[in-house]
């Protein structure tokens, strides 16, 4: 069982993520970036490149993808996979929006800093 | 018996009529015609390529002296008809003698529209109507000189553009701001302007025409309202027409503007017709060649006795004879809130086609450069037929809806040699497929080396490629450009040309209008996209922050760890006490890790936590310093030794001249970042000379030179050009980063964009050219009136304050399971 009552963590308002932008959950394990694709859709992906773990939220969001920072690795935000000849990944939160909030999958958030 | 048939005029419409009457009742008229021209019939809308030497006076006969004898029509060329009498049924002619008629029809056509200025009836001042016109601008043409064609509608254009190609200096003046405003939106009036620039034409808009002044008895050229004159050898008066209805109104026939005429094409008087430009039909008057054939079919049928038939008026096309320029117009294309409009624009090609559509329905239609679809789109504009289930595709023609495909080379191929390509450099059809014979070329720049054709503007580019695929087959590779990205075909310069041809002005914008393959772009093109915008419509675009790489986003430097770097503005490389106690504090406060000297004479703080921006930036903005841009692909530093303030060999004020430089140029965006620098002495302390702007001080004054680096690649600065004063330098240095914002590609450093656009056309356009760098300097001047905001200070006031701070802050029992 789960210390509190909801597995799903508020974390803020679709509309607090810029479109085409991204926002960071900070969570103690580590960084959650939450980002906004052109079409408003919303992903979560931990904000460490699987190249050299650079911060994804500060990337370029474009399409359904970041590119990161660092080093222009382009990261697949429904999979968290890089895209193209570089291989990685970057795991994955699994969201849902409600009323216009974002809640995060409480029992998947250890995962993805595993 | 025979009825009698008289017609007064010889011109299109007469002919028209009688060429449908004989075709139905050969003998039931005996015809007499007076034309006050002495020759037979004649196509006058092809008189412009008579002018121009397209077309000989043969070649646009429609009705020969066989025909007439063939058809039994009495012509009485050069003879006019001076009265009717509709009581006697007579006519007089100008020889007295009179003439009897049954019916009567009057086709006396229009007269040109001459504006009441002084001098219009000097020598050397002339219409364009008919043969005798043009044969007059053609002596006038072959003493060469210039010629002055007031208007700018669809006489005045082809009368220019004949008189340009018999090599007179022409210049056209136009009262409106836009060439044919009936015929024309603004956009393709704009582009029509253009291709008569280029075809060596001067257009002047906006230009009242005060007299007509005279030189030894002659015009000699014309004065303007606002002072200007004008010399001309020829005046071509292009201002329109009048119906000719003099001769109907003196014989009594209702007459408003032009002879009235009802449905039938009859006039007040039941017996006598009128058709062509002298009629009015429902308070319209028409002076294109459509609507008096409409007319003539109903006339004939009238005379046939045929009932059926009648004249409802006309929807108009228009079309530009003018070789080379490609241009239709129909309907009705004004902008009104119950319309709607699909325009499709391709800058390179100049291609602009804009439909107007109302309830469904296609009402207007202008084409300009690609007019294939004109009759199609002519047709739905008359039809009316609703057009929603092909609107999608409708602006690509006929193709697309369906009909016959066409051959993309066809119309290249159906222009004779002589037909000029490269409006820049006057480079014909011809000259371009013997160049490629000779000397064996197969691609676009081999033609651009041997013939100049597309080497200066390109717009051409197209149909040089074209040209190369006709002569060479398949031997003919189209060359490849370097795409921006994978998202577009395009490259960064054609991008750029059509940014500001079509005059988009949003991201989303140009990926619609450009055709992006990409949803929203990637992190190539986007960066690139949002500085061409910035630097193209300074006043005008929003700056897209989500565009921006990182660390113009946040106005700091990433690092590794993801944390960031801090540097602030000293101009010059000059600090004071304060601002270094002020700097020793934020980094004891934020507890900072490094502290580092740059190579740009100023402080580095490095391992900034993203949070801590914002408060880092105002500590450092209560001590009076602003960002340094370090992070930017923009004005970084103007690095400067001490000059004459200090330093025993200095010229001049090294340090103030950096300064005032730095002050003056911070804040702009560039396509790759540029560092400055301005040394006191040729002993060049402040390393001037591998800097993207270097200025060394002498004696006499300034040495500007450019396009260095001490990068990845090493390069020592190319000399620019010397000016004596603080002043001119400012100028010659802000014309040249303009110069450089304009024409950079995005990333390109300016040593790579100096390789290869060429040093010579960079100094010519900022050194020997004035005016040119005046106009440079003018823009970069505009655009930093937007740009000179300090982004830490409007980032401290609460600006994209989402980008510093966590959505959420999860505490430990939230994360854990």
């Amino acid at each position: 069982m789960t210390m509190h009552m909801n597995d799903w963590i508020d974390v803020g308002a679709v509309d607090d993520v810029p479109v085409r932008g991204s926002r960071i959950v900070r969570a103690p394990e580590g960084d959650i970036a939450i980002f906004k694709a052109a079409d408003g859709e919303v992903f979560a992906l931990r904000d460490k490149c699987p190249h050299k773990g650079g911060p994804l939220s500060q990337g370029i969001v474009h399409g359904r993808s970041v590119t990161c920072p660092l080093h222009n690795w382009i990261i697949d935000l429904e999979t968290g996979e890089a895209m193209g000849a570089d291989h990685g990944c970057s795991n994955v939160v699994a969201l849902k929006v409600q009323d216009g909030r974002i809640f995060m999958d409480a029992r998947r958030l250890a995962a993805a800093f595993a | 018996m025979t009825e009698k048939l008289v017609v007064i005029g010889n011109g299109m419409a007469a002919g028209r009529v009688l060429d449908n009457v004989f075709e139905t009742a050969p003998d039931r008229y005996a015809v007499t015609v007076f034309g006050a021209e002495p020759r037979v019939n004649y196509n006058r809308i092809l008189l412009s390529p008579v002018l121009s030497g397209e077309k000989a006076f043969e070649d646009i006969v429609t009705h020969d002296d066989a025909w007439y004898a063939a058809n039994g029509v009495n012509l009485r060329k050069g003879v006019n008809v001076v009265a009717v009498d509709r009581a006697a049924k007579t006519v007089t002619d100008s020889t007295g003698a009179v003439t009897k008629y049954d019916k009567l029809l009057v086709a006396t056509g229009s007269n040109p529209f001459i504006i009441p200025i002084p001098g219009v009836n000097l020598p050397g001042v002339v219409t364009y109507r008919d043969l005798d016109d043009v044969n007059a601008m053609l002596a006038a043409a072959e003493k060469g000189g210039h010629a002055v064609v007031i208007g700018g509608g669809l006489l005045g254009l082809e009368a220019a553009a004949g008189l340009a190609v018999r090599g007179m200096k022409v210049s056209v003046v136009h009262l409106m701001p836009t060439l044919m405003e009936r015929q024309l939106d603004a956009a393709a009036g704009y582009l029509l302007q253009g291709a008569m620039e280029a075809r060596n034409v001067d257009v002047i808009t906006k230009a009242n025409t005060k007299a007509i002044f005279e030189q030894d008895g002659r015009a000699a050229g014309v004065l303007l309202d606002d002072g200007r004159t004008l010399p001309a050898d020829l005046v071509v008066m292009a201002v329109g027409i009048r119906p000719n209805a003099s001769l109907g109104k003196d014989a009594g026939l209702a007459v408003n503007r032009g002879i009235i005429v009802d449905d039938e094409m009859r006039t007040s008087d039941a017996d006598v017709f009128a058709v062509g430009e002298c009629v009015e039909h429902r308070g319209q008057c028409y002076g294109l060649v459509a609507p008096l054939f409409e007319m003539a079919k109903v006339i004939a049928a009238r005379l046939t006795d045929d009932p059926a038939p009648r004249y409802e008026g006309s929807f108009l096309s228009t079309k530009l004879k003018v070789t080379g320029v490609d241009l239709f117009s129909a309907g009705d294309f004004a902008d009104g809130p119950d319309r709607d409009e699909i325009v499709l624009r391709d800058a390179a090609r100049g291609v602009y086609k804009r439909l107007v559509l109302k309830d469904n329905t296609l009402i207007g239609a202008v084409m300009y450069g690609d007019t294939a679809d004109g009759s199609y789109f002519f047709e739905l504009v008359k039809s009316g037929e609703d057009v929603s289930d092909i609107r999608d595709t409708l602006i690509f023609g006929r193709t697309f809806a369906g009909g016959a495909s066409a051959d993309p080379n066809a119309a290249v191929a159906g222009l004779p040699a002589s037909a000029e390509i490269c409006g820049c450099n006057g480079v014909c059809k011809g000259t371009i497929i013997d160049a490629i014979g000779a000397k064996g070329l197969t691609d676009i720049n081999g033609v651009r080396a041997h013939t100049k054709a597309s080497a200066s503007c390109g717009s051409c580019t197209g149909l040089v490629e074209q040209i190369l695929a006709m002569t060479l087959g398949d031997g003919f590779q189209k060359a490849k450009v370097e795409p921006m990205c994978g998202c577009t075909d395009l490259g960064h310069d054609d991008v750029r040309r059509l940014i500001v041809a079509k005059e988009l002005k949003s991201i989303p914008q140009v990926m619609q209008e450009l055709e992006w393959k990409t949803s929203c772009g990637c992190a190539k093109c986007r960066p690139a996209l949002n500085y061409y915008l910035l630097c193209d419509w300074p006043q005008e675009y929003t700056d897209d922050s989500q565009s921006r790489f990182i660390n113009e986003r946040v106005h700091a430097n990433i690092q590794k760890d993801g944390t960031y770097s801090v540097v602030p503005r000293m101009w010059g490389g000059m600090t004071s006490p304060s601002e270094l106690r002020a700097i020793a504090d934020v980094a004891d406060k934020f507890a900072i890790p490094a502290v580092k000297v740059t190579g740009g004479q100023r402080i580095d703080l490095l391992g900034v936590k993203k949070e801590d921006l914002p408060a880092v930036w105002a500590d450092l903005n209560n001590a009076g310093m602003v960002s340094g841009h370090a992070y930017a692909k923009g004005l970084r530093t103007v690095k400067t030794c001490v000059g004459t303030d200090w330093c025993r060999f200095g010229t001049q004020d090294s340090t103030g001249l950096g300064i005032k430089i730095e002050k003056f140029m911070w804040g702009s965006w560039t396509p790759a970042k540029v560092k400055m620098a301005v040394s006191g002495c040729p002993r060049n302390c402040a390393e001037a000379t591998c800097k993207d702007v270097g200025v060394i001080c002498v004696e006499s004054g300034y040495e500007i030179s450019f396009a260095g680096a001490a990068g990845l690649h090493v390069r020592q600065t190319e000399f620019l050009c010397k000016v004596a004063t603080e002043d001119e330098c400012m100028e010659t240095i802000a014309a040249l980063t303009q110069l450089y914002r304009e024409q950079g590609r995005y990333l390109e450093r300016m040593y790579k964009w100096s390789v290869r656009v060429g040093i010579e056309s960079i100094r010519a356009a900022v050194v020997d050219d004035a005016a040119k760098r005046r106009m440079l300097y003018a823009r970069f001047v505009l655009s930093q009136k937007t740009a000179q905001i300090d982004p830490w200070a409007e980032r401290v006031a609460g600006k994209e304050a989402y980008e510093f701070a966590p959505i959420r802050q999860l505490d430990l029992a939230e994360a854990a399971e």
